[in-house]
């Protein structure tokens, strides 16, 4: 396993630096490491954590875009739970969230069942299919300095969406930082963070 | 009343352009329109679905009620999981789809199931009524039991005038009491595929 490749950054410090210029938004996470990142940067009840549910982390995300079209929604997750999802790719192009952005945080290979490769290590571009399905913007991060300018970007905080950015990470093992596994408890305080009924 | 076939279109209201959105056939019963109706007073304002001849009256209204966003979907899953998505935001929603989608749906479904979210499944039976397709009759003969399996209630319509009454009370049992619901439209009701 090669961990100091120059073409790849540490997965917790871009992270890190997508929460820490979240401003208002929404995050939706995928299950594994993502949901671990995202929790290490810092629990929040605007956080949706999933712990399963494989493929369907960007689908809550459109989900939610439609439904608040008002805030912002940062989906965050994984290569191989995107392929799950290739289609939800097509789905949310042609649904045209200007709301929603989709981070793959891509490491080639699947983390939690012991870092099998995924098709991305063969050769499946995210970012070029979210473009080809009509994606508003997309693009392939390989430099934390590339994160820190995307986040520092005038149309950052902008609805100029879809937008899928993925970001290449190092394939090394993290250390675990869970998020609560109680799915009722993190649904109703998103909720409630957002002055809905806890039901 | 004969049943009619009757044309369905949508216009785009950027564009101006009308497309055909599906040719189908009019119900005598006219139940679709009628739980459409049941629908909006639930307060359904999303619906997300994959084309399907029987829901073809549900899906060309909801695409053309400027009220209430349509997300057409590659596979039945995606549904499953916008709508847990559109209830984490304060929106209501149903899915529509046939009874081979639900086999695409199983393990999404522990999504709605897990995190207690309002589910409203309306599904259009194949395989179990004058099917002329065999491929139809697996998925058919297994969709109550799979969905049953995996934590989603099922209530079983044939009567075309008991469509409304069921969608109405799955609503209540969806958004009131949390539940995760589907109500299955039966083939005999829905008649033998005319192709």
């Amino acid at each position: 396993m090669v961990t100091n490749e120059p073409d790849r950054m540490d997965r917790r410090q871009a992270v890190a630096q997508l929460v820490a210029e979240r401003s208002n938004a929404l995050i939706v996470t995928g299950l594994g490491s993502p949901s671990y990142d995202v929790h290490a940067a810092g629990d929040d009840d605007r956080n949706y954590y999933l712990w399963g549910a494989m493929g369907g982390a960007a689908l809550v995300g459109l989900g939610l875009a439609l439904a608040q079209p008002t805030r912002r929604v940062m989906v965050i997750t994984g290569d191989g739970e995107q392929l799950m999802a290739y289609g939800a790719l097509a789905t949310i192009a042609v649904a045209n969230p200007a709301n929603l952005d989709v981070f793959v945080l891509d490491n080639e290979h699947y983390g939690e069942t012991g870092m099998q490769m995924s098709h991305t290590s063969r050769g499946i571009d995210l970012a070029a299919v979210a473009e080809a399905s009509g994606f508003a913007e997309t693009a392939l991060l390989r430099r934390f300095d590339d994160v820190v300018q995307l986040t520092q970007h005038r149309s950052w905080h902008d609805f100029t969406g879809p937008r899928l950015f993925v970001l290449k990470i190092h394939a090394e093992p993290t250390q675990r930082s869970l998020p609560p596994r109680d799915a009722v408890l993190i649904k109703n305080r998103f909720r409630a963070h957002l002055g809905l009924d806890p039901n | 009343m004969a049943d009619q076939r009757i044309r369905l279109y949508v216009t785009d209201p950027a564009t101006a352009s009308v497309t055909l959105m599906a040719t189908t056939k009019q119900s005598s019963s006219g139940w679709p329109a009628r739980v459409y109706e049941r629908l909006r007073q639930s307060g359904v304002t999303q619906v997300g679905y994959v084309p399907d001849a029987g829901h073809a009256t549900l899906i060309a209204m909801a695409n053309n009620d400027a009220e209430v966003t349509a997300t057409m979907c590659t596979t039945e899953e995606e549904s499953i999981a916008i709508a847990t998505g559109a209830w984490l935001g304060g929106m209501r929603s149903a899915v529509l789809m046939q009874s081979s989608g639900v086999g695409n749906c199983i393990n999404m479904l522990s999504l709605p199931v897990q995190t207690r979210t309002p589910l409203l499944m309306l599904v259009t039976m194949r395989g179990e009524w004058a099917e002329f397709n065999p491929w139809q009759v697996p998925m058919g003969q297994a969709t109550q039991p799979a969905l049953e399996a995996i934590g989603v209630q099922t209530v079983r319509v044939s009567d075309p005038d008991a469509v409304e009454a069921a969608v109405a009370q799955a609503a209540i049992m969806a958004f009131e009491a949390d539940q995760q619901v589907a109500v299955l439209i039966s083939q005999q009701l829905l008649g033998a595929k005319q192709w």
